[in-house]
């Protein structure tokens, strides 16, 4: 009897490790945070591209519209991928986009929005890359989407591509 | 090419041969002869053979760069120097799945050798378990990772072997590492037979010890060296990182302890023998566990192989499969003779085994569901978590204190029932113990009362088992060699862990910084090339209040194949302490981010565990009276 | 007596323990960067890192330290930002008690069976 309840643990217990470890062969074993997760946006001062004042984060989410929040760098070779596409996103009105231009120079970012043109309404400097750890990146190009109620609704990793800005479209609206 | 071909038929043979000798394996195996057929010792030779040209051929392939061979190309490149072509053989996944198959079909053909004494159909049914295992393996290398997979159009150039897995620790690291690892093989499958011959005996154990020490022994110098080349190579001055690999080799060797220490009441007694054949199971589960957890590429880890998701089904499939087949031998052949002869006092040897096993377990329980908890998690809830070095150093830390006072006593103790003896000398010994820990932390900042404890019950182990070395005539020499090198290796981590101190600092050439007691000086850079790498020599002196100095020649490694920047770290090594200094590029700045460490009685760490193995390898040797 | 010369030795070297107590600080900062997990390079912590990403957290624990914030609420910022994943010690929540329990049940079970066994045979 005893002997039998044993066998019926072990069979239960065995079972119950394959199916998990088989399941958990199909997962990816690189971790990527949580890209759907509704949160308030950070508070933070930071300093303007342009006019190097520093400006807190109530002033530059003032207006009550869709922000996207995207976080660039001259250097980064995946941004120049993205970037025609957040140019055509700029011509939507009901978003503002904040450009957050991650560890470079400021003459090389500068040449690379002459180059490639400026989506931003704004563009704020992320020195040492701590601006961007408040928003929960770790790396380039992220992006953001903020909706009125000043919440972080979406974040894309890597470059965004037009399924994306589908995506962004339809949520906006 | 002809290497290419000769190692597939080879594997090819060899898999024929475990069902030959399966065959007449089960012929023989209803005769009445009292014998082994002598047919069979020569089979497994044969298989042995084949295994171990189709492992040559591969060498050969290596050696000649011959990218014919898939294996060779992915793995290997002219420029490599001679060692590491010949080591990358077992470098990669392919590789070392041959090395899997020869450690499985040696050890049964030395198993079969060395064991004429024991009852023939006990030693075939070993063969024949043990042939299963080798069946599921050749299959596992003929299906999904076969090593003499050729290419067409041939190559020009491979693509070179990791350079961190260019060292000389890891270089030898498998296959010592292996023949623990899979050595456990044939603990396996001799425990299955003996249970199915209800031979499980006093006799049985003194015969399968020898195969557990020896698997032991190899296990332990493995995990050492393993440990040994992450502190050279990866640059992080540490020699142990919880990192799943490192746990996946360090779980059989705990159960394996415990076995080691279950044996030694079964050679006495004929007790325990349920818990005894439950050890030997999952020993060697643990190892296919393990295989299975690392190669699937279910882990995140610092060194992961290759991955095919072929590949992890077939081993998951595989391992339960042995798992099934174990537990169901076990339960329907194991009868648990409870005799009168069992009595357990409770101040006796057999106590103190038994305790020994109970901590044994909990380790192996914390260092296993550590290492699978965020699979499971995973896959129940999609929550990510990471289960690093606090978690076991919370769970595992406290429990060493009761660990290693047990330790220190339990030896003491008779076999079968003890009487509480008044030594004085122990008190004593435990009494300086104390003493000794609280001058030695005293300036110790945190943490005092735990790290008091935790220090005197090494310490009182370290007393204990030196004291014995010292007096005693060495009639157990092996047991105590072992637990002073625990004892030793127990002191010289938790003084490395307190002790240590180190900065991370950015340096130009001449320039100096004064770190504690100490000052670094940054003389100069020199550039130099190797076949397979350039590098940049840089030239450090630290030199101390008295005016001593130690120089130091950290490097910065620019491998051409593949392209990888690594960093050498230096290592200045004395009795006393390391002195430890990596240096790294900063992009775009012309200083070094520089890394100096100063690592009190590294060095101890492998001597304890070379004391370890010198335990078991003279009670290997030596026969008991 | 052999006990005792060594226990001498040993007295002689302790010297080696002084510690210095102004690096308190920097104590506490190197434990806080060895528990947090580097998102770039997945298999270090953000202390043995060179990672941009490191280097930005580097920054972040620093400040936060001389803001005075305490162990806790700089792996709570930090797990708000990056989920339970980026430390090393798990939280006890409801996603891990067993992780942090089950072990501690079993050693428990285990004592349980060695008493049960050797008092049973002792009857």
């Amino acid at each position: 009897m005893k002997k039998n309840i044993t066998i019926l643990i072990t069979g239960v217990v065995l079972s119950f490790c394959f199916i998990i470890l088989y399941k958990g062969l199909n997962n990816p074993n690189t971790y990527v945070p949580k890209t759907s997760i509704k949160k308030d946006i950070p508070i933070f001062n930071a300093v303007d591209f342009f006019s190097r004042k520093t400006v807190s984060s109530d002033e530059i989410f003032k207006d009550n519209t869709y922000y996207i929040v995207n976080i660039w760098a001259s250097w980064c070779v995946p941004c120049r991928v993205e970037h025609p596409l957040l140019m055509q996103l700029n011509e939507n009105h009901s978003v503002k986009l904040i450009g957050l231009n991650y560890r470079d120079s400021f003459n090389n970012a500068k040449k690379f929005i002459d180059e490639f043109g400026n989506p931003y309404s704004r563009i704020l400097i992320d020195k040492d890359g701590t601006l961007g750890v408040e928003f929960g990146a770790f790396g380039v190009p992220e992006t953001f989407l903020i909706d009125r109620n000043k919440k972080i609704i979406k974040k894309f990793i890597g470059p965004i591509d037009q399924e994306a800005v589908n995506k962004i479209k339809l949520m906006i609206k | 090419m002809l290497a290419n071909q000769i190692g597939y038929y080879s594997l090819i043979l060899g898999l024929l041969f475990s069902f030959l000798l399966c065959t007449i394996a089960i012929q023989d195996f209803n005769k009445v002869n009292k014998k082994l057929n002598a047919n069979i010792i020569i089979l497994t030779f044969l298989q042995l053979t084949f295994v171990i040209v189709s492992f040559f051929s591969l060498i050969l392939s290596f050696i000649n760069s011959d990218f014919s061979n898939e294996t060779v190309f992915n793995n290997s490149h002219t420029t490599k120097p001679l060692f590491y072509k010949i080591s990358g053989t077992w470098g990669n996944h392919e590789g070392s799945l041959l090395l899997w198959l020869l450690v499985l079909t040696l050890f049964i053909f030395l198993f079969l050798l060395k064991s004429n004494s024991q009852p023939k159909k006990y030693r075939i049914l070993t063969l024949l378990f043990q042939q299963i295992i080798i069946i599921g393996f050749f299959l596992f290398v003929l299906t999904t990772s076969n090593p003499f997979n050729y290419l067409f159009p041939i190559p020009k150039e491979g693509l070179g072997l990791n350079p961190i897995l260019q060292d000389p620790a890891l270089a030898i690291h498998p296959p010592i590492l292996y023949l623990g690892y899979v050595g456990a093989s044939i603990i396996f499958s001799a425990s299955l037979a003996a249970v199915a011959q209800n031979y499980i005996s006093k006799e049985w154990a003194q015969h399968i010890k020898k195969w557990v020490l020896i698997s032991w022994i190899f296990l332990s110098l493995g995990i050492m060296l393993g440990s040994i080349w992450a502190y050279y190579e990866l640059g992080w001055g540490g020699f142990w990182f919880w990192d799943p690999v490192e746990n996946v080799s360090l779980m059989p060797w705990l159960s394996l302890t415990a076995l080691l220490h279950c044996i030694a009441v079964l050679e006495r007694r004929a007790t325990l023998t349920s818990w005894v054949v439950v050890l030997s199971i999952t020993t060697f589960t643990l190892s296919m566990c393990g295989t299975f957890l690392v190669r699937s590429g279910l882990l995140n880890s610092v060194h992961t192989f290759a991955n095919d998701p072929a590949r992890g089904i077939f081993i998951l499939i595989f391992l339960f499969v042995l798992i099934i087949l174990s537990l169901g031998i076990f339960f329907i052949f194991h009868k648990d003779n409870n005799g009168n002869q069992n009595n357990f006092f409770w101040l006796s040897r057999e106590t103190s085994i038994l305790i020994n096993n109970w901590f044994m377990m909990y380790f192996l329980s914390v260092v296993l569901i550590g290492t699978v908890y965020p699979i499971f998690l995973d896959v129940i809830s999609s929550e990510k978590i990471s289960v690093g070095p606090p978690f076991y150093h919370k769970l595992i830390a406290p429990f060493l204190i009761p660990f290693l006072l047990f330790m220190a006593l339990g030896p003491r103790l008779k076999w079968i029932k003890s009487k509480i003896e008044k030594k004085y000398s122990i008190f004593i010994i435990f009494i300086i113990s104390i003493i000794l820990t609280f001058f030695i932390i005293k300036n110790l900042t945190t943490n005092i009362l735990f790290y008091t404890l935790l220090l005197s019950a090494a310490f009182f182990l370290f007393f204990t088992t030196l004291k014995e070395l010292l007096t005693k005539k060495l009639n157990n020499s092996s047991q105590t060699i072992a637990h002073f090198g625990f004892s030793l290796l127990i002191l010289s981590i938790l003084f490395n862990g307190i002790l240590s101190s180190e900065v991370i600092t950015n340096m130009k050439i001449g320039e100096k910084f004064k770190f504690g007691k100490e000052e670094i000086f940054f003389k100069k850079i020199e550039e130099r090339r190797e076949s397979n790498f350039n590098s940049i020599v840089a030239f450090f002196e630290i030199k101390d209040l008295e005016g001593n100095v130690v120089e130091l020649e950290p490097e910065i490694r620019v491998y051409n194949q593949p392209l990888m920047v690594t960093s050498e770290a230096d290592i200045k090594t004395t009795l006393l302490e390391d002195k430890f200094i990596v240096m790294n590029l900063v992009k775009g700045n012309e200083y070094f981010n520089v890394r100096y460490q100063s690592k009190p009685f590294m060095v101890w760490i492998w001597i304890s565990v070379f004391l370890l193995g010198l335990g078991g390898t003279i009670g290997l040797f030596k026969t008991r009276t | 007596m052999k006990i005792f010369r060594i226990f001498i030795i040993l007295l002689l070297i302790t010297n080696f323990s002084e510690l210095k107590s102004d690096e308190k600080s920097d104590i506490l900062k190197n434990k806080i960067l060895k528990n947090i997990r580097c998102l770039i390079c997945q298999g270090q912590s953000v202390y043995d890192s060179e990672s941009e990403f490191a280097s930005s957290i580097k920054l972040i624990v620093d400040k936060k330290i001389n803001e005075g914030a305490k162990e806790d609420s700089i792996y709570s910022f930090l797990i708000e930002k990056y989920g339970d994943w980026i430390v090393y010690e798990p939280q006890l929540n409801k996603n891990t008690y067993i992780l942090w329990l089950l072990p501690l049940l079993l050693f428990l079970l285990g004592g349980a069976i060695i008493v049960k066994k050797i008092q049973k045979k002792n009857e």
